[in-house]
């Protein structure tokens, strides 16, 4: 097993290299003049100069490469224009709560996008098989920032359920904790009010996100669970009178699943993409509403680091999900 | 015919057909059907934020112009935005994946590590920090999304030709002497087809939602276009209020792309009968 | 007053509705099986073997339907039984099930010994640990080497043969009166088939059972079964005592089976002609298109047994009054 994960995080190597290549190729040679686009758009000459030698922009392009790289491996990525700090620290602050939103997302998405795949699946052909197919494609089809706005107007705007942006309300103090994902803190330090208050915030920004990721799963189940009702040891284990409710939710599924545990992987980089959307529009202060409003204001320093965090992640979760698979399935084990 | 036959069985890829067709009139008549054509530009103060009536079924917006006018003409831009994008990725994702999956050695390899890298890149950030690098408008938008999209069609058109090659039909036209480039595209690309005509009208339906999203964060289109994600954007304001101003493009986007959705869906189940998720 | 058989099945016909109609895969099926007694049933791949297997154990898919006829084991008829109690008393409980291809019917992501005590938690309510060390005794006795790490192990990770015991093993689980072996060897190679057969043998007369089994190889059958039917497309044509039934062949399938049977003679007879289609097969007679010695009332003969010695039967018309 230590030799699959060994092997598998080998392979990510050259995609991450190859996305430093394209990140670098991208702030050198995509805007006329770089120097000037870090100075902003109100520059002086005499300071896009001063930063043309500072970055080393007058060197030769393989010694700006090495300079980059080096940068890279120090975390070092600068100040950020935007909140004039340096964005490896911003990034640091930031990111449990888009990680908290990603994986309640993440959560939502498995515990409905399962379920209903095995339930359309159980019904093929019937109605209720054609309805969660109407309904999953639309999920995708929908525009994440659209029905953000949609949950605002009507769940917190129209029908003041649940608050309308945000991660916690105003007049809470609560000083944090150590995993930096509010409802966990809260629950470790056992404040229950701070707990609920987060929960609520937690809810419209998380459903929005997840909408995308419930259909995909479910359909992918549903194709996973026909797929296997069709072989032999199903048959069998019918012939040996299983119980019917064990036979599917646990003997079928955990066979169907592989294939979802794939597109929950694939959904993760997803997610992260959709939270860009859904951080901004509910205020949640996390990576993606730092992100747009660094593009907004053309924080480039901010876009690079973002742009390489995500790689990160998604060559990460791409490991996780092959270590998952090797763990549903020992065939897959034993070839490593 | 027995195609056209399976088609017509398939509920719901009737339905996306419909759908598709409905809005392709719509994107060429719009100037005709909407009822303000001239909406698109001129704004009228006296009737700012009216809710929806018989004369605005869809009410007006902020400048007074009729949304459902702006929803028809919007029509237009984002499906000419998606066919360009669609177009500009295949033009340059299917002679790519043709390369890399006829040819062996380092050329393949180089072609898909590439493309493995470029799939790995979160697309929406890409594309958002390229329209900033370029300078905000519809054309950079448009060149971001293609720089993002194309490597899906390498990947598919790669597994494709890949299988294709392996198969007997391509050794016996080796034997006979046929040139690879007529082997590739009087005999592989034919048999590619069908996933690349299922992936485009996807793409097509997806391009419409990743533009309308650089849109609304204001990388897209620019004001006073008739654009359904621009429109979302500009009624934040007057929300909740004037329900009707985000509501109404916003089901434009939803049904256009369940539209191009169902229909690709639709056309797997027919022509890739591997692939069918019934199965 | 005699005991029931343990399995009488009785005119039993099974339709299925497919794309291009409705299609009889089983039409007039009838045979008997007696307690303690091994029952072969031969025919071709496609005769409608596994239906019938599936009917028996009250699994068929959604699509098929029994038309007529009864299934009676143990004197109870299992068509009238609900799918719940099939389940809970009868599935995997006092029928075991050996199936045709053990790597293909265990589910590979689940321990071997997850799946077998599976069947035993569910019939028989006792302890996990009762239900170990049960199994742990019948790996030990179906010869399964090392049987406490067994349970452990994944599907894949055992021969084709310890496979084919493992599930012998699960079939005796729960204590049956009748296994239903589903061409449990057709999968392994020849030494191993014929290990797996004396097994089988042994445990019949060791556990007190009785045992339907279903196979396309006569050779198999000579060796190993008490009695045999041989189903010709969805159709019983005949069933006896299998020494008799191999001697005095009284049906022109069996005869024309024997004879492309190669160590029955020395070139490869073939039968002239195809199996019909169950979507469009006449009413009566199926063989009677291929049959050498048909007569033109041959398809419209509904079919019914006739007798064709002692405990020996046969459903064709060349016997009709000329039997006992």
């Amino acid at each position: 097993m230590l030799r699959f994960i060994a092997r598998r995080t080998l392979l990510a190597v050259p995609s991450l290299l190859g996305l430093l290549i394209i990140t670098f190729v991208m702030i050198r040679l995509v805007p006329a003049d770089p120097a000037a686009a870090l100075a902003g758009d109100n520059a002086t000459p005499e300071q896009v100069a001063q930063i043309r030698a500072q970055y080393g922009l007058d060197q030769p392009l393989p010694v700006q490469f090495l300079k980059y790289l080096s940068d890279v491996a120090r975390f070092d990525f600068g100040d950020s224009v935007y909140s004039s700090r340096p964005v490896a620290i911003d990034i640091v602050q930031r990111l449990p709560a888009t990680l908290e939103l990603t994986f309640a997302a993440l959560f939502l998405a498995t515990a409905l996008g399962i379920p209903l795949g095995v339930v359309a699946a159980l019904n093929h052909n019937r109605w209720p098989d054609f309805v969660l197919r109407i309904v999953s494609i639309g999920g995708v089809a929908l525009a994440t920032f659209w029905i953000a706005i949609m949950f605002q107007l009507l769940f917190a705007m129209k029908l003041d359920w649940l608050p309308l942006r945000g991660r916690s309300s105003v007049g809470i103090s609560f000083a944090g904790g150590p995993t930096g994902f509010l409802m966990l803190d809260a629950l470790l330090k056992g404040r229950l009010d701070v707990f609920w208050d987060a929960f609520r915030h937690l809810v419209l920004p998380a459903l929005t996100l997840s909408l995308g990721g419930i259909a995909t799963i479910t359909r992918f189940t549903r194709a996973g669970v026909l797929d296997t009702m069709q072989k032999d040891f199903v048959t069998y284990e019918r012939a040996v009178g299983y119980p019917h409710r064990r036979l599917v939710w646990v003997y079928v599924l955990r066979n169907s699943v592989v294939a979802s545990v794939t597109q929950i992987g694939l959904l993760f980089g997803s997610l992260i993409a959709g939270a860009v959307v859904v951080e901004s529009i509910f205020d949640w202060p996390g990576l993606g509403s730092y992100t747009v409003n660094a593009i907004l204001t053309a924080d480039f320093k901010v876009m690079l680091a973002v742009t390489l965090l995500v790689g990160v992640i998604y060559a990460a979760v791409n490991i996780l999900t092959d270590i998952v698979h090797g763990l549903i399935d020992p065939r897959l084990r034993d070839q490593a | 015919m027995l195609i056209l036959k399976k088609f017509a069985q398939d509920k719901s890829a009737v339905i996306g057909f419909a759908i598709v067709v409905a809005v392709v009139f719509i994107a060429v008549f719009g100037p005709w059907l909407a009822p303000y054509p001239q909406d698109a530009t001129m704004s009228h103060l006296t009737r700012r934020l009216r809710p929806p009536s018989w004369a605005f079924p869809f009410g007006t917006d902020n400048l007074g112009r009729d949304i459902l006018s702006r929803v028809i003409l919007g029509a237009r831009g984002a499906l000419k935005v998606s066919l360009l994008v669609v177009g500009a990725s295949m033009a340059i994702g299917v002679p790519l994946g043709l390369a890399a999956g006829y040819s062996r050695g380092w050329l393949s390899e180089a072609i898909m590590r590439v493309t493995d890298v470029f799939l790995a890149l979160p697309q929406l950030i890409l594309a958002l920090a390229l329209a900033q690098l370029m300078g905000p408008s519809l054309e950079s938008a448009m060149i971001a999304l293609v720089a993002t999209y194309w490597p899906f069609f390498t990947r598919i058109v790669y597994a494709e030709t890949r299988r294709l090659r392996a198969s007997l039909f391509v050794d016996a036209l080796e034997g006979l002497g046929a040139s690879p480039t007529r082997i590739v595209f009087l005999h592989i690309l034919p048999n590619a087809a069908s996933p690349i005509i299922v992936r485009a009208t996807i793409g097509l339906g997806f391009t419409i939602l990743v533009a309308a999203t650089l849109g609304f964060l204001g990388m897209g289109a620019t004001p006073p276009d008739p654009d359904w994600g621009l429109a979302i954007s500009q009624s934040r304001t007057f929300l909740p209020g004037a329900w009707w101003y985000a509501t109404f493009p916003g089901l434009a986007i939803l049904v256009t792309v369940l539209g191009f959705n169902l229909l690709g869906d639709g056309l797997r189940d027919i022509m890739d009968p591997r692939l069918r998720r019934s199965r | 007053m005699t005991a029931p058989p343990v399995l009488d099945v009785a005119d039993l016909r099974v339709s299925i509705r497919g794309d291009e109609g409705i299609a009889k895969i089983l039409d007039h099926i009838s045979f008997r099986l007696e307690r303690g007694r091994i029952l072969g049933i031969v025919g071709e791949s496609g005769c409608g073997k596994s239906t019938l297997i599936k009917s028996v154990l009250g699994i068929l898919s959604s699509g098929a339907r029994i038309e007529r006829g009864e299934i009676r084991f143990e004197g109870e008829n299992l068509l009238a039984m609900g799918d719940k109690r099939l389940n809970r008393e009868i599935r995997g409980s006092r029928i075991g099930f050996i199936p045709q291809d053990p790597y293909l019917a265990l589910n590979p992501v689940f321990t071997v010994g997850a799946q077998l005590l599976e069947i035993m938690r569910w019939h028989a309510p006792k302890s996990v640990r009762n239900h170990r060390e049960h199994l742990i005794a019948l790996l030990r006795r179906v010869q399964l080497p090392d049987p406490e790490a067994a349970l452990d192990r994944y599907p894949h990770q055992f021969s084709g043969g310890q496979r084919q015991r493992l599930v012998i093993a699960g079939a005796l689980a729960c204590a049956p009166t009748l296994i239903v072996a589903d061409e449990p060897t057709t999968a392994l190679d020849v030494t191993t088939q014929g290990q797996i057969l004396v097994l089988l043998r042994e445990l019949v007369e060791e556990f007190g059972l009785s045992m339907l089994f279903v196979t396309h190889d006569l050779g198999v059958v000579a060796e190993l079964c008490d009695d045999l039917c041989v189903i010709y497309a969805g159709q019983s044509v005949e069933t006896g005592p299998t020494v008799q039934v191999l001697r005095e062949p009284a049906h022109p399938y069996t005869r024309a089976l024997l004879a492309c049977h190669p160590d029955r003679s020395e070139h490869f007879t073939g039968i002239p002609g195809l199996v019909p289609s169950p979507l469009k097969a006449p009413p009566g007679c199926r063989f009677a298109p291929r049959c050498t010695s048909a007569r033109p009332a041959c398809p419209e003969r509904p079919p019914h047994y006739v007798a064709a010695g002692q405990g020996h039967a046969v459903d064709c018309i060349l016997h009709e009054g000329s039997g006992a």
